[in-house]
């Protein structure tokens, strides 16, 4: 199993034509993707790479190909809109790749999606990937391999780098689900724990988190009492300086909160293993698998 | 970004918000000039730093004359303010702010701030005033009264109604904190701001509501819409190497170590600076240098990172997802030998093609230390400071 996409995902490509959308679009294709659709305003009628429909608007690319995952290569000040034409089509989930948006743009999207079925994975993330079933995102897929492990990080090469530590050591991955740095993002660790904690192929997590925000104290809090499977953490950013933003809108520590320090503290205190050095992610879920 | 309490102050007052009048200036004559303008026989002058804590560090003074506004002025313009919040090496004073003088009867706190945990806008008061929130919050929690807002409705009356209850005024006060608090979500909605402190709220004797100071930091994702506001910012309050990083538009930030760093992606780049730390060194940068790492951007990270006397050896770190590593090991190579590489280089690159990119790197006649695993470079690097 995996969880929110699978080989039976329908995407469809918002922004096809732009150059990371139709970069990114045939990267998924050639892994196997299922790329059902495209859309660019005025462009519809076309085909990508001759065979992929374009359409005019999300709502016509769903009705004519049944489309249920929706990916975002719109530049920020366009993917608020996007990503509200996504959920008005009504596809299921919709992931936004687009760094550099707004948070009060974000502010609205969020608590508006909250009204409807759409979940929204990102903004400023590098999607979401089921390894041997789909591809929804920028990430390099040769790293992968179809396993056991949940991957959860508000980063992107460094997902890249826990994924690879693992598929070295031996473990696949379910699914790696990159939910963004920026401060206001669709789905968070909890929402993707408590999807990894029904699905009976997941045999552990490895949580990605950073400097800034209270998100992983926040998970820890959940796990203590609602997971039952392992789960590994590395926190990014443990000698980051406070006051700055580091890359990320959201890897910020303000008023001395939002440390790594503290982090990592609430994840131990949850019985969760803390890797002090991005150099032993993937041993220590081998470790802690008894692998 | 961040702005002066000056231009705080500017923006607020254009949106109703009620502000003890001042100015700006940047030399002892316009402060005389200001204070003979604006009359009454109280003044304060405030030096305008990005940093709080100035009155403890003798940056913020009373003047009851024109003439003691002009001494001080002078006295404040050229000195190094140090504040808990400005590190020991303090921060230049280029402009002072001179302002009327208000009388006091109640010091409060009002603040608004993205409260990242439930994707709100939260306002919130203190009664409080004059003291560090996060010292409140950490004391006395119970003190801290919060509105959470609803983006779809914004800030309604009742909500600030129910604030300036909490924070136990009466009668025409109410109606003036219920006006200024609502102002204040106004602006800062509007202006996309991040960050909007009131400390302290002042309530004067006759009741008015006044904010006698005022700190905003936007959103840079939102400046493309501000331009005005955009226009506010003071380099003069940024490391330099920062202000040229932003030129080239990467992402740098200066530590105090001697390991510089160049990485692809921040989530990276942080853990980049962390092992370099586990393996005994200390980082001198976070250098984030994003997807591509071209010659171009990789040349200018490496004169940026150069500039700083304190680096002794230089990792790079890049993970090559889409972008191959060959490619980005013929960008380094170049941009090595286009500059004056003068400290010891380790290169660590990982993903597509690094067997490939180890060898191009290992055969070119520059001197770089090539690690395949993270560990192994940092390793190497700290061995070479």
């Amino acid at each position: 199993m995996s969880i929110i996409v699978d080989e039976n995902s329908r995407i469809v490509v918002q922004g096809i034509t732009g150059k990371e959308g139709s970069f990114h679009a045939g990267q998924m294709i050639e892994y196997g993707t299922k790329v059902v659709a495209g859309v660019t305003p005025g462009k519809g009628g076309s085909k990508f790479q001759d065979s992929v429909p374009i359409y005019n608007t999300v709502k016509e690319a769903v009705d004519a190909t049944q489309a249920n995952v929706s990916i975002v290569f719109v530049p920020p000040r366009f993917a608020p809109d996007a990503i509200y034409e996504a959920a008005d089509a009504g596809v299921e989930t919709v992931v936004c790749i687009t760094e550099g948006i707004p948070a009060r743009d974000m502010l609205n999207v969020y608590n508006y999606l909250k009204s409807t079925k759409t979940r929204m994975i990102g903004p400023n993330c590098p999607g979401i990937m089921s390894p041997g079933k789909c591809k929804v995102g920028i990430m390099p897929a040769f790293i992968h391999e179809q396993g056991t492990i949940g991957v959860i990080s508000r980063s992107g090469t460094l997902t890249y780098e826990a994924v690879h530590q693992l598929t070295r050591v031996g473990l696949g991955q379910t699914t790696c689900i990159g939910i963004g740095g920026d401060p206001v993002i669709g789905t968070r660790y909890i929402d993707c724990l408590e999807l990894f904690k029904d699905d009976d192929e997941t045999e552990a997590v490895i949580m990605i988190g950073e400097i800034g925000g209270t998100a992983e104290e926040e998970a820890a809090e959940w796990i203590k009492e609602n997971f039952n499977k392992p789960v590994v953490a590395f926190i990014a950013g443990q000698t980051a300086p406070p006051g700055k933003r580091m890359g990320h809108a959201g890897a910020i520590i303000s008023g001395g909160k939002g440390t790594a320090a503290e982090k990592m503290a609430a994840l131990r205190a949850a019985g969760i293993h803390v890797c002090e050095s991005p150099a032993d992610m993937g041993k220590t879920v081998a470790k802690v698998l008894g692998k | 970004m961040n702005i002066h309490e000056y231009q705080a102050k500017d923006i607020l007052r254009s949106y109703g918000v009620a502000v003890p009048g001042g100015k700006v200036a940047f030399s002892a004559d316009e402060a005389e000039a200001i204070a003979k303008e604006m009359g009454g026989d109280i003044f304060v002058v405030k030096a305008q730093i990005h940093a709080g804590g100035r009155g403890k560090g003798g940056g913020v003074k009373l003047a009851k004359s024109v003439a003691e506004v002009r001494e001080l002025a002078d006295q404040m313009l050229g000195m190094t303010l140090v504040t808990h919040q400005t590190g020991p090496e303090g921060k230049t004073v280029h402009r002072v702010l001179i302002a009327e003088g208000v009388d006091i009867a109640r010091e409060l706190y009002l603040g608004i701030v993205l409260d990242r945990s439930v994707s709100k806008l939260v306002v919130m008061a203190s009664t409080e005033g004059g003291v560090e929130i996060e010292t409140v919050a950490e004391e006395t929690p119970e003190k801290i009264y919060k509105e959470y807002i609803d983006p779809q409705t914004d800030m309604q009356p009742f909500q600030a109604r129910r604030l300036a209850f909490k924070l136990g005024l009466e009668g025409d006060q109410i109606k003036h904190a219920t006006k200024f608090i609502l102002q204040l979500y106004s602006a800062f909605t509007e202006t996309d701001a991040s960050l909007m402190e009131i400390n302290p709220l002042v309530v004067t004797p006759a009741g008015e509501v006044l904010a006698l100071d005022a700190k905003i930091g936007f959103d840079d994702n939102a400046l493309y819409r501000h331009k005005n506001i955009a226009e506010m910012r003071d380099t003069n309050e940024e490391d330099p190497l920062e202000v040229r990083a932003s030129e080239h538009h990467l992402n740098y930030i200066k530590l105090d170590g001697n390991v510089g760093c160049m990485v692809n992606g921040a989530g990276l780049a942080m853990a980049t600076m962390d092992i370099i730390k586990l393996a005994g060194g200390m980082p001198a940068n976070f250098l984030d240098v994003g997807g591509g790492a071209n010659v171009e951007t990789v040349r200018n990270g490496f004169e940026i990172i150069l500039s700083d006397p304190n680096v002794k050896a230089v990792l790079v770190n890049i993970f090559g997802g889409i972008v191959r590593c060959d490619r980005v090991a013929n960008g380094i190579i170049e941009a090595a030998k286009s500059i004056d590489l003068s400290v010891p280089l380790v290169v660590r690159l990982e993903g597509t093609n690094a067997k490939e990119a180890r060898e191009l790197l290992a055969n070119s006649d520059m001197n770089f230390e090539v690690a395949s695993s993270l560990e192994e470079a940092a390793e190497k690097v700290v061995a070479l400071i």
